[in-house]
């Protein structure tokens, strides 16, 4: 993995960075991790970001969480892990159980609903921005650009409208990009060492 | 709330447990089997309480796991929510940990390298599938459909080419959708 060109100061830094992302995440919190950690403190360029999530999401457990605890382990080891993941998780948790003590009548109201309506769509397309903002990153893939674009297509296609089941895709598509890679790449070392 | 037992305690903590591991794609995956359990099988949680977890922990900021907290806090109060959140996080969270230094100590072999290499462009696909999916709702109701369309790709627009902060462009969305706009 090719090296962010920042990093932590220490471990109080870090749980600070990933409080305050997951506070801004209203409705997800991916975006919002992307605009910090690759744009503004730069600990990840968008190659790291889009390689981290890659294993993150074939791994069980929410594709944020996972990727707090890789990135807290990457610059602190075990110790960063569960500071990112704390700071990732305590005062979200505190507001969202104070909301649910309260909150069965609020949720019901007009106005609310209404509320959580528009933040949802707008939450919707914070993500395909996140995910059309990354796609550049694609031009230093093994896999050439041509292909590479071909396969976010295919895989958005099966998923969103195709409603493929993920794991087959993951399986079909997946296999065939690291098909495709994995002869690129052994090709290209064997280039290099003749 | 219920007044649990310890042995409920137990027994609901290692449901949380076993679902972590199958929580591919994040712990929304596994909602269908909580919803079985809690409200179903045991009868802990009305249909509203659960689907209301959802919404809250998905509006409230910070990471959609928290519904999971939220979920126990209903079933049993704090313990409750320290139950269901320790039970899906351990096993995801020691997985995570070792594959992730594995990947790390591997990652100059071919085969690392051709598994992010070839795993990028769907990481991308997906992303931008789910947030497809997670608009098509909002667009199908046609009293709204006009107007959540140009929110939707004014978000995109602004989040692309400007850096504004992304918490007021979900703010301006609330707004929109408390006054009955979007």
């Amino acid at each position: 993995m090719v090296s962010g060109t920042a990093q932590p100061a220490s471990l109080s830094v870090l749980f600070w960075a990933f409080n305050r992302l997951a506070l801004q995440g209203f409705g997800g919190v991916l975006a919002v991790a992307q605009r910090e950690l690759v744009e503004r403190l730069g600990w990840l360029s968008r190659e790291d970001f889009v390689e981290m999530l890659s294993i993150a999401q074939v791994l069980p457990g929410p594709n944020v969480v996972n990727l707090s605890l890789m990135i807290g382990d990457r610059f602190f080891g075990l110790r960063g892990a569960l500071t990112a993941l704390a700071g990732m998780l305590l005062f979200p948790s505190v507001i969202v159980l104070g909301l649910a003590s309260i909150s069965d009548a609020l949720l019901q109201q007009q106005t609310m609903a209404g509320a959580l309506r528009g933040m949802g769509a707008v939450a919707a397309g914070l993500i395909i921005a996140t995910g059309l903002k990354l796609l550049p990153s694609l031009k230093r893939n093994p896999l050439g650009r041509a292909w590479a674009l071909l396969l976010a297509l295919a895989a958005f296609g099966a998923i969103a409208l195709a409603r493929s089941p993920l794991v087959w895709v993951v399986l079909g598509l997946g296999g065939i990009g690291m098909g495709l890679a994995w002869r690129r790449l052994s090709r290209d070392d064997g280039g290099k060492r003749a | 709330m219920n007044e649990l037992s310890l042995a409920q305690f137990g027994g609901l903590f290692l449901h949380f447990l076993m679902l972590s591991l199958l929580s591919i794609g994040g712990a929304i995956t596994a909602a269908p089997e909580m919803h079985r359990y809690l409200v179903g099988q045991q009868g802990w949680l009305t249909d509203t309480q659960f689907t209301s977890s959802i919404a809250l922990a998905q509006a409230a900021p910070g990471p959609n796991i928290l519904f999971v907290a939220v979920l126990g806090w209903n079933v049993a109060g704090p313990l409750g929510a320290l139950a269901t959140m320790a039970g899906i996080m351990l096993p995801s969270t020691t997985l995570v940990l070792a594959a992730t230094r594995w990947a790390r100590e591997h990652r100059h072999t071919v085969g690392v390298r051709a598994f992010t290499a070839g795993m990028a462009p769907l990481t991308l696909g997906l992303l931008i599938a789910t947030g497809w999916l997670l608009a098509v709702p909002y667009v199908r109701d046609p009293e709204h459909r006009v107007a959540t369309l140009a929110v939707i790709a004014l978000t995109v627009l602004l989040t692309v080419k400007t850096r504004i902060g992304l918490v007021w462009l979900v703010l301006g969305g609330g707004v929109l959708g408390a006054l009955g706009i979007v």
